[in-house]
């Protein structure tokens, strides 16, 4: 393949800088040491060694109850108590059972697992290699986002070497667990990042959302109970064995455990991922990012990937970075991609171009998401180029409100959030758009 | 009508070079779940002949023994497949809002010009083809773009745009 790697991310602006706060996943890493020996220097595999020691160790009930003491919630957008979803998993059945990794990390404004893939791949081995242990699961998958191709190689590569190590196989480190781990990866579709869609996506299938209940744990991957977790979820746990689960509740705030990564996106000075304790103040994350660019005033944050509804600058600077401060102020920390719009933005504009995403990516499946989307796509794009009528806001909030709650997955309330809170907050920027065919901010790159 | 499940694949049969990279995904799965490396396999196929024909899906549909129908739904359901040929580097520029935000719509726009060819369009000469996608979950990293679907590059200014242009002029085929 052709060398472009003068044209490629070494990491250093969104990885390798000196800004992360207690850091547990990012800790330490350089680019170079990604391989299992580096690993095993900075601590890797004693969480594993220390449950399946043959001296006792700890049974998988003990791994569960340190999760969940732990307060760690699921880092890929809902925040569900990860402890309390491995409990659900039926250990004792005597099927075939699967852990599923959703690195299929789409949603617009974050790229917090591609760092840890690439620059720490191992420490979500063996946090899926606890997961399944806590889980009495044998096989695993890891669905890595199509577009970084060369990070599911790095993911294989480090595959091979934990094979080779005996970290992964047949009778881990001479105990009774056995662990089969595979990368899977996709090919451009957002959707697949919907734990059931993505379980078709590694059936073999188009990636359509399935009906829930049932829910994976009793009909998951090829029928069989399954557990998925995100990426960064699972690289929280070695570290949560190491410590303990209350040790890492206190680095975070009560509900709110642990370190969280977020990717500072968008009108910042510094772009780039930051993991920080739960709790931050988003004023202070937003200095450790260089502050806005350019120096000018914070206007909006999207603070939880797209998907997320945007809140004013007078409501953000407020707010501390978890996922009960968030949810408070009318939002959702989501992902914890922080997309920041400094004050030349237009809101109509920033809507339209998110309105386009969801309906192209609408998987077609249900009539109020293929339809609606479509449709407040075409509205925002004519209120945007002049052409809005005036009870144009009154039908972006009546189709917004018939998508909500009415689509099989959380696609249509994707789609629907971002109209909805834009249209709360920004409500005067798209009526002047409407009424004066043109746009209320002096400029707009 | 043409059927899309065609009739047998009038293309080269798959060399065994190719079969063994099939071999290798389908290794992954349960010996009675081989349609679960459909996506794999479509990406080698890809990878090695610049897009998937419908030749290529019948004997992708026969090796993992499922519906040529059903190998066409993946192809035409994931953005990343090409249906048709396309240039020899295939451009694919993030214009979602965190790279708008960074000029993500400016780089696509300035290769156009550069290239002199609409947003999707393939230069004549058969080196380029430059699209629009989706979020490639670099967001940080702004703007980004993806070549061929498997090299990822990041902080695409104007400058290293048309570095990047001379550098895979100099070596197309």
């Amino acid at each position: 393949m052709l060398d472009l790697s003068k044209f490629q991310a070494k990491g250093v602006e969104t990885c390798f800088h000196d800004r992360h706060v207690n850091a547990q996943i990012y800790a330490g890493l350089n680019g170079s040491n990604w391989g299992i020996k580096d690993y095993e220097a900075r601590g890797g595999y004693q969480a594993l060694r220390k449950i399946l020691a043959a001296d006792g160790g700890m049974t998988p009930d003990q791994v569960v109850a340190e999760v969940k003491a732990s307060g760690l919630r699921g880092r890929g957008g809902a925040g569900f108590p990860t402890g309390l979803k491995w409990s659900f998993m039926p250990r004792a059945l005597p099927v075939q059972k699967y852990l599923v990794c959703n690195s299929d990390e789409g949603e617009p404004g974050t790229c917090k697992d591609r760092d840890i893939l690439a620059y720490n791949p191992h420490i979500v081995i063996e946090g899926m290699i606890i997961a399944a242990y806590a889980m009495g699961i044998s096989v695993g998958y890891n669905y890595i986002h199509g577009e970084i191709f060369e990070v599911y190689e790095r993911f294989e590569a480090a595959l091979e070497e934990a094979r080779a190590a005996g970290y992964l196989g047949n009778n881990i480190l001479g105990s009774n667990h056995s662990f089969q781990l595979h990368a899977h990866h996709g090919f451009g579709a957002y959707i697949c990042g919907e734990e059931t869609a993505l379980l078709e996506s590694l059936e073999g299938k188009k990636g359509q959302p399935r009906f829930k209940p049932p829910f994976p744990a009793s009909f998951g991957l090829y029928g069989k109970p399954t557990t998925i977790n995100n990426t960064e979820t699972f690289a929280a746990v070695p570290w949560i064995i190491r410590n303990g689960g209350p040790a890492y509740l206190e680095c975070g705030k009560p509900n709110n455990g642990g370190t969280k990564i977020f990717s500072m996106v968008g009108d910042v000075q510094r772009p780039g991922n930051y993991e920080i304790p739960m709790g931050t103040s988003f004023a202070q994350l937003l200095e450790m990012a260089g502050g806005v660019n350019g120096g000018k005033k914070l206007k909006a944050v999207i603070p939880g990937g797209s998907s997320s509804p945007v809140l004013p600058a007078s409501i953000i600077m407020d707010c501390t970075m978890d996922y009960d401060s968030i949810a408070k102020a009318g939002s959702m920390l989501g992902s914890g991609a922080v997309i920041v719009m400094d004050e030349t933005r237009c809101m109509v504009k920033s809507l339209l171009r998110l309105s386009y995403f969801y309906s192209h990516e609408s998987c077609g499946q249900c009539t109020p998401c293929r339809e609606g989307t479509g449709w407040l796509w075409r509205l925002v794009n004519r209120i945007e180029h002049g052409e809005g009528r005036a009870d144009d806001l009154a039908l972006l909030d009546n189709v917004a409100e018939n998508i909500m709650g009415r689509t099989i997955c959380a696609l249509g309330d994707a789609a629907a959030m971002p109209v909805r809170g834009m249209l709360k907050h920004f409500r005067d920027e798209f009526a002047y758009h409407v009424e004066h065919k043109t746009c209320m901010v002096p400029a707009y790159v | 009508m043409t059927s899309t499940s065609a009739t047998p694949a009038q293309a080269a049969p798959l060399s065994a070079a190719t079969l063994a990279r099939f071999a290798r995904e389908v290794a992954k799965y349960p010996a009675d779940q081989k349609q679960s490396a459909v996506m794999a396999c479509l990406s080698i196929v890809q990878q090695e002949q610049g897009y998937v024909s419908t030749d290529s899906e019948a004997q992708i549909a026969a090796y993992l023994g499922m519906p040529a129908m059903a190998v066409h739904e993946v192809t035409t359901f994931y953005n990343m497949y090409n249906q048709h040929p396309v240039g020899q580097f295939k451009l694919n520029v993030c214009t979602n809002l965190p790279c708008q935000l960074r000029n993500g719509q400016g780089a696509l726009e300035h290769l156009c010009k550069k290239l002199g060819i609409e947003a999707g369009g393939t230069t004549a000469d058969g080196v380029f083809t430059v699209q629009p996608c989706e979020c490639l979950g670099a967001c940080a990293d702004a703007p980004v773009m993806l070549v061929n679907d498997r090299q990822m590059l990041s902080f695409m200014s104007n400058e290293r745009l048309d570095e990047l242009v001379d550098t895979l002029k100099n070596h197309a085929k």
